[in-house]
């Protein structure tokens, strides 16, 4: 008898292995998908691309899968996504070095934000990012609750920036900032650390899209919004196909083309115009690397 | 205050409207938890059984391993299925990653512990005679076994029904093995985790209102059936 429920065990096991597969459309149409960070998701840009994009294309389903940078290129590195859009240079660069993805496209930029509130009672306000930061930092450690800065604290690409900002201040990040009463970690993508800096009355970076698409449910004010600390440049790199055979590496280089195509860039100098009377990005694919 | 009783009646509007995006992500939730319960009912109603109509040594230590994985953590167990179904991973090439696929399966082995144990307790509670009476009217070891389930069947459905209350409402798996990508594996909980990040709450509390009413309609059911 023992052996009875044993076969049904096992039958059942293999019943769920064939339904799993069945369902997951193995072999079936093809998919890409792209690890994405959650700024080019929140905005919405994204949905207009695609459904251009499979216009073009209709046998393949682009999807989205919407992580930090960090997490997406992790993603990338697992071989479980075929290209990865994301805005972290140094991370995107040492991805492509170690052998994980092809090469670099640029495609959009805009800039990261200093926002807080109006009051500004660190009194950023005319600074670059470098001073502003250790402004928020001293007035920050001087007046804990009047003064707080949110930050991502997820290994996003907005993150790396922020930290790297942190590093060209004259306060050292692991003992006069991480952990100090007026920095607060958030865990969170940018919307929800947009909210929370909101409620908190803080300061955060914020990359300028998600920051637009927002505005409506915040009483944050853009202080510091040029300079070459703060530009956010947008790339695409498709997973090495030599290094994991399974990528979608065709439909990977078709979506590439078409998002850096004058059609492509159309759509991404358009997107939001209508609705937050200005560019969230500003396309640039084929240019040079703008510096400041 | 108003915005939010603004929203509740947006949200019913959504639904009463039968708003596409709505019903779209309800089915698939549907679809998604009805499978990995189905799933998980086949392997642990089984399991059950053979732990409940034998003796062995340890028996004790195994419920006791079964009830502490009842509240087993969601987000391990997506950490887990996602490391096994990684590319990279020991079943990469099945590509179950980002796909209802493998958020079956995460659910699956999330439910079912919990139906294994509750159908257990569901069949200690058939009465001692009933056994007795049905080994003195000459029925075999097997039909013994089925009398008795037949005797716990409203026990094991409701602790199937139990499972399925786990596998609907989690979030973790559904995040970290779906990936939430819109039209293929978002479903309620990861929409309405993302909606109100967005800011977008209509829309999470119109899915909220849906996934409370699943529940009670699941729950009328069963008290129908057990009724009878």
């Amino acid at each position: 008898m023992d052996t009875k429920y044993i076969l049904l065990a096992v039958a059942v096991v293999a019943i769920v292995v064939v339904a799993g597969v069945y369902v997951s459309g193995y072999g079936q149409a093809q998919t890409l998908k792209i690890a994405t960070t959650t700024s080019l998701e929140d905005t919405g840009l994204l949905t207009v691309l695609e459904s251009e994009y499979e216009k073009k294309y209709p046998n393949v389903d682009v999807q989205f899968i919407a992580a930090g940078t960090g997490q997406a290129l992790e993603y990338g590195k697992k071989g479980d996504v075929d290209l990865v859009m994301v805005h972290a240079k140094t991370s995107e660069e040492k991805f492509i070095a170690d052998g994980f993805g092809t090469n670099r496209t640029i495609f959009a930029y805009n800039y990261f934000y200093i926002v807080g509130p109006a009051t500004d009672p660190a009194n950023i306000n005319g600074s670059n990012a470098t001073s502003a930061f250790s402004k928020i930092g001293t007035a920050g450690a001087a007046n804990p609750t009047e003064v707080m800065f949110v930050s991502r604290g997820d290994n996003s690409g907005t993150n790396t920036r922020e930290l790297q900002i942190w590093n060209k201040t004259d306060l050292n990040y692991t003992t006069e900032v991480q952990g100090q009463p007026w920095y607060i970690e958030s865990g969170k993508g940018m919307g929800d650390t947009l909210i929370l800096a909101n409620e908190k009355s803080a300061y955060t970076l914020s990359d300028s899209g998600t920051y637009l698409a927002f505005k409506g449910n915040l009483t944050l004010t853009a202080i510091v919004t040029q300079g070459k600390d703060l530009l956010n440049i947008y790339s695409l790199i498709p997973v090495n196909p030599a290094k994991f055979p399974d990528v979608n590496s065709e439909d990977a280089q078709s979506w590439i083309a078409f998002v850096t195509s004058a059609e492509g860039q159309k759509i991404i100098g358009d997107y939001g115009v209508d609705k937050y009377g200005q560019q969230l990005f500003i396309p640039i694919a084929g240019q040079p690397e703008p510096t400041s | 205050m108003s915005e939010i009783i603004n929203a509740f009646f947006q949200a019913i509007n959504l639904i009463v409207s039968l708003d596409p995006e709505v019903i779209e992500i309800t089915l698939r939730t549907m679809f998604i938890s009805l499978s990995s319960t189905f799933f998980a009912a086949l392997i642990a109603i089984p399991l059950a059984s053979l732990i409940h109509f034998n003796k062995f040594r340890g028996k004790r230590s195994v419920m006791n391993v079964i009830q502490t994985l009842y509240s087993l953590p969601t987000v391990l167990v997506g950490l887990l299925v996602f490391l096994l179904i990684s590319k990279s991973g020991p079943l990469g090439n099945l590509s179950l990653l980002f796909t209802p696929g493998g958020m079956i399966l995460g659910q699956t082995i999330l439910v079912i512990p919990t139906v294994i144990g509750f159908s257990i307790i569901g069949l200690r509670g058939v009465k001692e005679e009933i056994k007795e009476l049905a080994l003195s009217l000459g029925a075999s070891n097997l039909q013994t076994v089925t009398t008795i389930m037949g005797e716990a069947k409203y026990a094991l459905l409701g602790a199937i029904i139990l499972g399925f209350g786990r596998a609907i409402s989690e979030v973790g798996v559904a995040l970290m093995i779906g990936g939430n990508i819109r039209g293929y594996t978002r479903v309620i909980t990861t929409t309405m985790s993302l909606e109100t990040q967005k800011g977008n709450v209509e829309l999470s509390i119109a899915l909220g209102i849906i996934l409370l009413s699943i529940a009670l309609i699941v729950n009328l059911i069963l008290n129908q059936v057990q009724e009878r």
